[in-house]
């Protein structure tokens, strides 16, 4: 498909103002599968054609299409399995300790696209109903893409999708069989998320304090910049004791000095410790 | 390195699955039937089995009844890979011992989703 090197700027400014991800080099082999269902739909000719209406036109429901069809939502349930098994293993086993008298945890997905992780954890507590009993678990969901968010908020699932990364007995007790190959998380956990649009850079979802932060295959897709900004207000939300998730691929290091890895459980991270007055004068 | 079963009467689903399974570092033999299934895990008890459900001289429900039968010292984990994706077949499979279930088509990332739920990769 045609598509100019003008307009791939032009796709990548679109998208870096709108998301603060970069069009980098290696999502750009996509940006024809990802636009094809828009071209068939307003039945433009080319790539060309249609970055020649975004820039004329300034039809906002276009630009918004666009931006959602570059995101990239790829996501499944207990993702990569590991980090999830530590942090419901360590941290949450220390906060639950530690919170043991106001008995609330919260939670903060950032960047949650159709929701798989933040109802993973949902699942997980909901699976531990003695241990959680008078307990109140917060968990909040953000993404940009607001069609993500809808779908999140619906629970509901391709065939596909239900059974990568959740296990079986999972599947079977918090999932219904919709027909069509479609299948639909429990009301409970449906209620046990709220999910919002939201981007990472722009401040945190109330109520603003969070115990646990899942941003998870987010950050990479942003500029430098971006991330440290990403990494201050996440460093900026959450609580002194909490615990934060990245990706598998992704770390805190060389990125930002607000968190520092879990000497304890690698893989997770934790905030710095505060510097005190005489040493940040020192540095 | 893991041992992998693929028992299915499907050349095609075989040698797909013998791909993804080779990338993800296991030796892989494959069965067309549950019989000759039963033969393989009595010559070698592989680690996990990656079984279908439809298939002609032995299906797949018979086999696993008949391993989960067996008195075997060791038995692998099962998990059952089929066309058959209705929640009453996911019941009636998690009842009759297998460990995991994965809905025809899958792709690599499922298989690999499912040997880490047992354990595996």
């Amino acid at each position: 498909m045609e598509l100019s090197s003008a307009s791939q700027r032009i796709l990548a400014s679109l998208l870096e103002a709108r998301s603060g991800q970069q069009l980098t080099f290696s999502r750009r082999w996509r940006i024809d599968s990802a636009l094809s269902s828009i071209l068939r739909e307003h039945g433009f000719a080319s790539l060309d054609q249609l970055v020649a209406r975004l820039v004329s036109s300034r039809d906002k429901a276009l630009t918004d299409q666009v931006v959602e069809a570059l995101l990239n939502n790829e996501t499944y349930f207990f993702r990569d399995k590991l980090p999830f098994d530590l942090l419901l293993g360590g941290p949450l086993a220390k906060l639950e300790k530690a919170r043991a008298r106001e008995r609330r945890i919260t939670i903060w997905c950032a960047g949650c696209s159709t929701g798989q992780e933040a109802y993973s954890l949902a699942m997980s507590f909901a699976d531990e109903p003695n241990r959680w009993l008078g307990w109140r678990i917060e968990i909040v969901a953000t993404d940009l893409s607001r069609s993500a968010v809808e779908r999140a908020r619906s629970g509901t699932y391709s065939q596909f999708e239900v059974q990568r990364g959740l296990p079986v007995m999972q599947m079977v007790r918090w999932f219904e069989e919709l027909g069509g190959g479609e299948w639909q998380i429990a009301k409970k956990l449906r209620e046990a998320v709220r999910f919002e649009v939201g981007n990472i850079i722009e401040p945190p979802p109330s109520p603003g304090r969070f115990d646990i932060i899942l941003c998870r295959n987010v950050l990479l897709y942003f500029a430098p910049e971006m991330r440290r900004m990403a990494f201050n207000r996440m460093a900026a939300a959450i609580a002194p004791d909490g615990a934060l998730m990245l990706g598998a691929g992704e770390t805190v290091l060389g990125q930002t000095d607000k968190f520092v890895s879990d000497s304890q459980h690698r893989g997770l991270y934790v905030p710095a410790p505060a510097r005190s007055a005489a040493t940040a004068r020192v540095a | 390195m893991k041992s992998c079963l693929v028992v299915d009467d499907s050349k095609v689903i075989r040698k797909v699955a013998r791909h993804i399974l080779e990338t993800l570092n296991f030796s892989v033999d494959e069965a067309e039937d549950g019989r000759q299934a039963l033969n393989r895990c009595e010559e070698a008890m592989p680690d996990v089995i990656l079984l279908d459900w439809n298939m002609p001289v032995m299906s797949g429900m018979e086999f696993l009844r008949a391993l989960r039968g067996s008195d075997q010292p060791t038995q692998p984990k099962v998990v059952f890979c089929t066309t058959e994706n209705d929640i009453g077949h996911i019941r009636a499979a998690i009842a009759a011992g297998a460990d995991e279930y994965v809905m025809k088509p899958f792709d690599r990332e499922t298989i690999h989703s499912k040997l880490q739920i047992v354990g595996l990769a």
